[in-house]
């Protein structure tokens, strides 16, 4: 596609010169770098409670970003009106950062190389209501159906356009229309008097309504909580120390994304304040352990064709065979750290400043067969399902929180449990890994990554692993 | 912000409501907020970040049908032009239309509305007088002083200073239009200690309305700088139950899944542990937890709540019986209950339920005097991932902290959890203490469990 055919080119009549002399007021005071980043974000969302549709909700954000890199510094102001005054008095603002004769914007853009990972059979917006309020309903009745245990269900469909467009100084234009889609399900059950449960099921990606009716469908997720809160009705007591822990394929991989993911963000390594810090080249993790963040999977739900800084994204290894190999790297750590960015800056929105961030982080398969692997623990603790996790970067210590999880005793799978959080150190904590299962996974697609405040959509995958010791926070000491 | 301008804003949202009504709707509500956010960070004395903008947005939520049989519908926009908000008004009626009917669903009753009279001290303009040196300057100052306490702090994640100004909005179709301006300012500081190739940080931070309100910028760095510090060479301890001890920091977090526990839509659709125990003793005689969104200056204080109906105080938990819910008019319908003020939402939406100020009452004795009396046991200075469970109350989480020996604080302790339920831990806080203090809208003082699991080795 060439610009003059692009959403805001075409919306809004921006051109090129247009954002040549933004680039150019925003370098006005000097600084060694600057960029823009418009976005037009459309939104929609339906929710089914108590089997009634409680939700419909519609909307539309847009504005733009101006960043100024003056060294280490960055200068960032945003407008959510996109009038040519507006958005040169956010580009001055932005240039307040610089102190100094105004700095050069290479004349003329080159379109940047990018890839077409989430092809749109029909835009969000094409498709009507009804079929979204249909998706909702069948989550509703196919929970309910499941087991007559279950008395409450919530159901959400959301989904969005995001329409970004990106301009550097340096040159670098590139546009990109990224959808998203999830559906999620809540479900409570109650045997007799007892306790009610809670189960939870939910998943999509960068993907469209019609994933939803061909692949990935409603009753998928319903009958995924629903199954949850059955587990749940049964469960004891979660074990409290240390322990063996076996983690299921895929969500469990939430590990990486805590244990190691960010750890490996590059500004936290800039700083040294990472526990990751300067150990390019050590081993940080067991032999069998190949970590990568990977942008670049079709419709995955962190995936893009270009990160939020006008960037392809990439496959990077973060560790390979135990050694740590990269750190994920956005346009200002990589210029002070003298190497390349590695497609990895994001940003929730026009108005914030981007940074590293993950994408799709899993680890490659290894030889064992997960059957084996549950069969070598003689008492530990299985983990199918988790709910968040958070990490300290400095001291490196993280926690995730299992929602399902059972107990092993000599080599099977026994009782199950109730949810507990589990701890370790990043550093040492994957030294443990002691068996790698063949069958790697990456989670449904529910996953949102928080950081200094800001919010963005990752996935994460894991084969079946042993971790030979992992402290779980339980209460059966 | 000029007079001028408020009145442009609400009658945005009155002609929001008009084009509503006339396009059919039998119940409209309008939202509009504005705000403008300023924020400096500094790291290793030297200015890292600038950033300055401002934003607007405007939501409706529009009801058709009969009272007592309405359906829903919600839109928003960044665009407030004429066309922006007639777009925004249309697509809200369209989605009403394929809503269901709720028969509990509507706007709050007319003798329900309305707002505090008075100053609450939400805004001060001397917000408007700070300049950016100076705002860099506090920043300076903190990350400084917590560089220069001690020669184990080389490093420092940075500095930052806040600063929002902003105003809302709010209309619905029975004749209600509310507006308030709110102000506020923050500092904080997060420091790295290093000793022995460790590496422990840990931060600290001020906020208040305006810049009068903040502690100095050197005692925020000198504290962030102890914490970190302290919490050098932590040992993992083995698994044991022992009596545990949040301070003021991690009591707050404690709180907050109370707060989700007593949430009027947890307890209407039976997710809360709380739930069918209004009049019941669910906790020990030393807890009182109150909400209250009428305190002058304080974060959780409005004037009126997200669906137009005066902010009050509700006293939740009275020396250990639950004597209400937190509810917004949808939930109270639905438990035959009066709303209490708690409606909160973003623009849009249905309205959910959040906190005004909602904090334990302070009791008589000091933190030191608390920790006197525990033998052996944990002192919980932060809290990682987990939490409460508000469908079950299972409690699990991350923690670090000091141990507890024979009423004195010793040695730092980190990579350990702490597990309970919060059914049994409300029956076993055994003190309150005196140290309440508001750095939010929920605010705690140092409380002491009993017995919770403390998992390590």
């Amino acid at each position: 596609m060439s610009f003059n055919q692009s959403f805001f080119a075409a919306r809004f009549g921006i051109t090129e010169r247009d954002l040549e002399s933004y680039l150019s007021e925003a370098l006005s005071a000097g600084g060694d770098y600057a960029d823009l980043y418009f976005e037009y974000l459309a939104t929609s969302s339906i929710g089914i409670d108590e089997e009634i549709v409680k939700s419909a909700t519609e909307g539309v954000t847009m504005g733009v970003g101006v960043r100024v890199l003056a060294g280490e510094r960055t200068g960032y102001a945003y407008s959510d009106d996109l009038s040519p005054e507006k958005i040169r008095k956010a580009a001055r603002v932005a240039a307040l950062i610089a102190k100094g004769p105004a700095s050069v914007v290479k004349s003329g853009f080159e379109q940047s190389q990018q890839h077409n990972l989430y092809p749109m059979l029909h835009a969000p917006n094409e498709m009507g209501l009804q079929e979204r309020v249909d998706l909702v309903k069948r989550a509703d009745l196919a929970a309910r159906a499941y087991d007559p245990r279950v008395f409450q269900v919530q159901a959400t469909y959301a989904d969005s356009l995001r329409n970004v467009l990106v301009a550097t100084s340096d040159g670098r234009l590139s546009f990109d229309r990224q959808p998203m889609a999830r559906m999620s399900v809540m479900v409570l059950a109650r045997q007799g008097e007892g306790s009610p449960q809670h189960g939870y099921s939910g998943g999509g990606g960068r993907v469209t309504l019609d994933f939803f009716l061909n692949e990935k469908t409603p009753e998928h997720f319903a009958r995924e909580a629903a199954r949850q809160a059955m587990v749940q009705l049964d469960a004891g007591d979660a074990p409290a120390g240390e322990m063996p822990v076996v983690l299921g394929a895929g969500w469990p991989g939430i590990l990486l994304h805590e244990a190691v993911g960010h750890g490996l963000e590059a500004d936290f390594n800039r700083k040294g304040t990472s526990a990751f810090s300067g150990r390019i080249g050590q081993e940080v993790a067991s032999p069998l352990c190949t970590v990568i963040d990977d942008g670049t999977i079709g419709s995955r739900r962190g995936s893009l064709n270009v990160d939020d800084e006008g960037m392809p994204t990439q496959k990077n290894v973060l560790i390979e065979n135990g050694v740590l190999r990269g750190y994920l790297q956005d346009k200002l750590s990589s210029r002070l750290m003298k190497t390349a960015s590695s497609g990895s800056g994001r940003r929730e929105s026009y108005q914030h400043i981007p940074m590293p961030r993950m994408t799709n982080t899993y680890m490659l398969a290894g030889d064992s067969d997960p059957a084996d692997i549950v069969r070598s623990v003689s008492k530990g603790l299985y983990c199918a399902t988790f709910s968040g996790g958070q990490v300290d970067i400095t001291s490196g210590n993280f926690v995730f929180s299992a929602t399902e999880s059972y107990l092993i005793e000599d080599g099977k799978i026994t009782r199950p449990v109730r949810g507990a959080s589990l701890i370790g150190n990043g550093p040492e904590a994957l030294k443990y890994v002691s068996m790698v299962g063949h069958d790697l996974k990456l989670d449904e697609g529910i996953g949102t990554c928080g950081k200094e405040g800001q919010s963005v959509p990752v996935g994460v995958g894991i084969p079946t692993v042993k971790i030979d010791r992992l402290t779980v926070g339980g209460t059966a000491a | 912000m000029s007079p001028t301008q408020e009145m442009t804003l609400e009658q945005i949202a009155a002609d929001a409501i008009q084009q509503a009504v006339a396009g059919g709707a039998s119940g409209a509500e309008c939202t509009i907020s504005e705000g403008e956010e300023f924020s400096v960070g500094v790291r290793m004395r030297e200015i890292e970040s600038l950033k300055e903008a401002g934003s607007r947005g405007a939501g409706i939520r529009v009801l058709i049908g009969e009272p007592g049989a309405q359906r829903g519908g919600s839109s928003y926009t960044s665009d407030l032009s004429p066309e922006g908000i007639q777009k925004m008004v249309k697509a809200a009626l369209e989605l009403a239309k394929i809503t269901s009917v709720d028969p509990f669903t509507g706007l709050p009753e007319p003798a329900e509305l309305g707002k505090l009279e008075g100053d609450l001290r939400l805004y001060d303009e001397a917000i408007e007088h700070m300049t950016t040196e100076w705002k860099i300057d506090q920043a300076l100052r903190a990350e400084k002083a917590a560089l220069d306490f001690d020669p184990r702090i080389q490093l420092s994640e940075g500095a930052s200073f806040d600063s929002h100004v902003g105003r809302r909005v709010f209309a619905n179709s029975l004749g209600f239009v509310g507006s308030y301006k709110t102000s506020s300012c923050s500092l904080s500081v997060v420091p790295v200690a290093k000793q022995d190739g460790a590496m422990e940080r840990d931060y600290w931070h001020t906020t208040a309305r305006s810049a009068a309100g903040l502690e100095s910028p050197e005692s925020i760095g000198r504290i962030a700088a102890e914490r970190a510090l302290r919490r050098l060479n932590a040992k993992k301890v083995a698994t044991q139950k022992v009596p545990v001890i949040f301070e003021p920091r991690t009591a707050r977090q404690f709180l907050g899944d109370i707060f989700d526990a007593v949430n009027g839509s947890s307890i209407y659709r039976h997710a809360s542990f709380l739930a069918g125990k209004l009049g019941e003793k669910i906790a020990c005689d030393t807890l009182t937890v109150v909400d209250d969104a009428t305190i002058p200056g304080l974060f959780g204080t409005t004037p009126f709540d997200d669906e137009g109906a005066p902010s009050r105080r509700t006293v939740v938990i009275e020396r250990g019986v639950l004597k209400s819910y937190l509810l917004n008019s949808y939930s109270a319908r639905k438990l035959n209950l009066k709303t209490t003020g708690n409606a909160s939402r973003g623009i849009t939406g249905n309205a959910g339920i959040g906190p005004g100020n909602f904090f334990i009452e302070a009791g008589a004795l000091s933190p030191e005097q608390i920790i006197a009396g525990v033998p052996n046991g944990l002192y919980v200075t932060e809290l990682i991932g987990g939490g409460g469970n508000t469908v079950t109350g299972d409690y699990s989480s991350g923690a670090a902290g000091l141990w507890i020996e024979n009423g004195k604080l010793t040695y730092p302790v980190s990579e350990i959890t702490i597990a309970g339920n919060m059914q049994q831990m409300l029956q076993q806080i055994d003190q309150v203490g005196s140290d309440l203090e508001f750095r939010g809208a929920v605010a705690a003082p140092t409380i002491l469990i009993r017995e919770m699991t403390v998992s390590g080795q």
